[in-house]
């Protein structure tokens, strides 16, 4: 009994250590790609980008706030996200467009650029488990993108509150954080797609290529798209019912919600603004009764949990897909 | 060079495929602890799928392989632990310095920050990189890329060196040192090495042993000068030759010798293909016609030549399968040191 358990220890001991042995591996390459982006001039590039837009439209908010609080004086905090200036996009509308620029540039050349620099295949050569590779990157970029995303949120309400001298109450607090954590997933969304892309395309300009593209896609043409397929599959006329309306639109809606980009925009419209109370259509039956009135947070969470189910499970979907990929390919030198 | 009865790398029948085409067949191979072994072959022969193989990288088809007793393919990390791999073309992170990237391997091993450190200087000390040590590699050449790859292959202090290719592309001052420093490897530190190359004059300075595959097939393993006396026995001599005044009548002077094959021009030279030395006649007759020989070398310890040799044979068996245009060696047009 006792010889078994000594047995069953020592097992476990050495699992621990080869455990260890694993992080050993994945720690150092998190580490050095962690060190890599912060010290890359294209992360300085994006990250000023990024300071530059929200600065815009910070300003475009608070130069607004005023004229909105006269309306509406509730919830002034999460104003400064949402207001959209003049001529200037609210910060979340911004983030919801550069975001995925942020993530392809951090992962567009992940594994391609260690192709063709040669150091792919002393990176396999070393006695680490060759996930170990994507995963460090992953997270590594990851890592990058939460650290980013929650600086500038915290920056933006750090300068709001400079300005307007409120205070944001816990629950624009809550749903800040909501929004900042949507917006990490958002953005890991676009660099586990770069780096899908970085494990297929041989060229570091090919898959920089392909994520553009499909950005663009995403968001200029989706809407497009989703109209036109809508208006195949449901026609509407001038003859058209009720129903018929209802289905095209929801079709239409169904099709968009394809797109992350859509996803993501509906979430954060419906979090950082408690007046919204469904995603979908309501008809004015269905409001009758109802009496008018905020929504909690944890009721707007529920409202978005769909969708932040979707945008981890597309993430997933792509990381998985770039995992498998990268470790099926026979790694030769270049 | 000790050679005990246990080869370090052991192959059994290693076998990889790809679609049709066969990359390396049926490859028996043993190699002993502390010896240089030379794995050479054409482009393409079937080198580079071999040494992946032997690290795991690859899997074969058919076959095993086993490094220290682990096999290799189903014990990857523990082969990985005790195997240094140089891969041809060797590439490093170009915004990080020599020694950033020596202590980025180290760290990739799970070695202490203390060995790390003292290990990188001593290499780069031993390598002759340490004024370099800090710069970023990008500024490096070739030769100094090539030099920082042997350090980084032994940073894990491995047991077995792999190198593919190490003399690619490297001026001749630089190949002399790497050679010097590939042969230090194994007589002072008793590692052992696998060379795989298409460049026969450098192996055949360094090796102990090499091995020769054409088209994945390894045709013929053993030690030079064996392999040179084997051809011997098989009644196979070339001479290299040439004389002054260099006119038509020494060409037909040679011609005449006992036992001559073929008389060729290659450049400067005759090189004469006979069934028998026939240095002694040719000396004698070319006095007796009024000829000074400028030049006289026996070529049969040429690598290339055994090579070429057994080449054509294996071109022979196979040449009725796959009509191919035979491959040539670089060294064949070689630029003499």
């Amino acid at each position: 009994m006792e010889a078994k358990m000594r047995k069953n220890r020592s097992a476990l001991l050495h699992l621990r250590e080869e455990g260890n042995k694993r992080m050993s591996g994945l720690g150092a390459l998190y580490r050095k790609e962690l060190a890599d982006h912060i010290g890359s001039r294209r992360f300085l590039i994006v990250l000023g980008l990024i300071v530059l837009t929200s600065y815009a439209s910070l300003y475009g908010a608070l130069s607004n706030l005023s004229d909105a609080v006269a309306s509406d004086s509730e919830f002034i905090f999460l104003k400064l996200f949402t207001l959209s200036g003049n001529s200037i996009p609210s910060f979340t509308s911004f983030i919801a467009l550069l975001g995925p620029f942020v993530g392809l540039t951090l992962g567009f050349d992940a594994i391609n650029s260690e192709r063709s620099e040669g150091t792919l295949n002393r990176l396999v050569s070393q006695p680490i488990y060759r996930d170990a590779v994507i995963n460090g990157k992953f997270l590594a970029g990851a890592a990058i993108i939460g650290v980013m995303v929650f600086s500038m949120g915290l920056f933006i309400g750090a300068i709001g509150l400079l300005a307007t001298g409120i205070p944001p109450s816990a629950e624009e607090v809550g749903r800040v954080l909501v929004f900042l954590v949507f917006t990490t997933v958002y953005i890991c969304f676009w660099l586990a797609l770069a780096i899908l892309f970085s494990v297929v395309c041989r060229h570091a300009a090919t898959s920089a290529m392909l994520g553009i593209g499909l950005w663009i896609f995403f968001a200029l043409f989706m809407s497009l798209v989703a109209s036109m397929t809508a208006g195949l599959i449901y026609p509407i006329n001038d003859s058209a019912t009720v129903g018929q309306v209802l289905n095209n639109y929801e079709c239409q809606t169904a099709i968009n919600r394809l797109s992350p980009y859509y996803l993501y925009s509906e979430a954060v419209s419906t979090i950082m603004n408690p007046m919204v109370r469904s995603t979908n259509l309501i008809l004015p039956q269905q409001l009758s009764g109802a009496i008018t009135g905020y929504l909690s947070l944890g009721q707007s969470v529920l409202l978005v949990w769909p969708h932040m189910t979707g945008l981890l499970a597309l993430t997933a979907v792509m990381f998985g897909a770039s995992y498998i990929g990268f470790m099926r390919k026979e790694v030769r030198s270049r | 060079m000790e050679e005990t009865l246990n080869p370090i790398i052991h192959t059994e029948g290693l076998t990889k495929c790809y679609g049709a085409k066969t990359a390396v067949s049926n490859l028996n191979l043993d190699i002993y602890p502390g010896e240089i072994f030379g794995l050479l072959g054409p482009n393409g022969a079937g080198k580079t799928t071999t040494t992946l193989m032997l690290l795991g990288l690859s899997e074969p088809t058919s076959g095993e392989a086993w490094i220290d007793g682990k096999n290799c393919t189903r014990e990857p990390i523990e082969i990985k632990k005790i195997v240094g791999y140089l891969p041809d073309n060797v590439g490093f992170y170009s915004d990080m310095t020599g020694r950033e990237n020596l202590h980025f391997t180290g760290r990739l091993n799970g070695l202490p920050e203390k060995v790390i450190a003292e290990r990188a200087e001593q290499l780069l000390e031993k390598v002759g990189m340490s004024q370099a040590a800090d710069q970023k590699t990008g500024t490096y050449s070739r030769g100094m890329k090539q030099r920082l790859g042997v350090a980084d292959v032994l940073m894990k202090d491995p047991r077995v060196v792999i190198m593919d290719e190490p003399t690619l592309g490297i001026d001749p001052e630089g190949m002399r040192e790497l050679m010097q420093l590939i042969r230090r490897l194994a007589a002072e530190d008793g590692r052992t090495i696998l060379i795989s190359s298409h460049q026969l004059y450098q192996i055949q300075q360094i090796c102990d042993r090499v091995g020769l595959f054409v088209e994945g097939n390894l045709v013929a393993c053993g030690k030079i000068d064996e392999l040179a006396r084997s051809m011997q026995r098989e009644g196979r001599y070339v001479l290299e030759t040439a004389a002054f005044p260099d006119d038509g009548g020494f060409k037909d002077l040679l011609e005449k010798l006992g036992n001559v094959d073929s008389v060729e021009r290659e450049g400067e030279f005759y090189v004469v293909h006979s069934r028998s030395d026939a240095k002694r006649e040719l000396l004698r007759r070319a006095l007796d016609a009024g000829y000074t020989l400028s030049h006289l070398r026996q070529r049969e310890n040429d690598l290339d030549e055994i090579y070429h040799r057994y080449f054509e044979e294996a071109e022979q068996e196979h040449g009725s399968e796959n009509e191919k245009k035979p491959k040539r060696f670089a060294a064949f047009a070689r630029g003499r040191e």
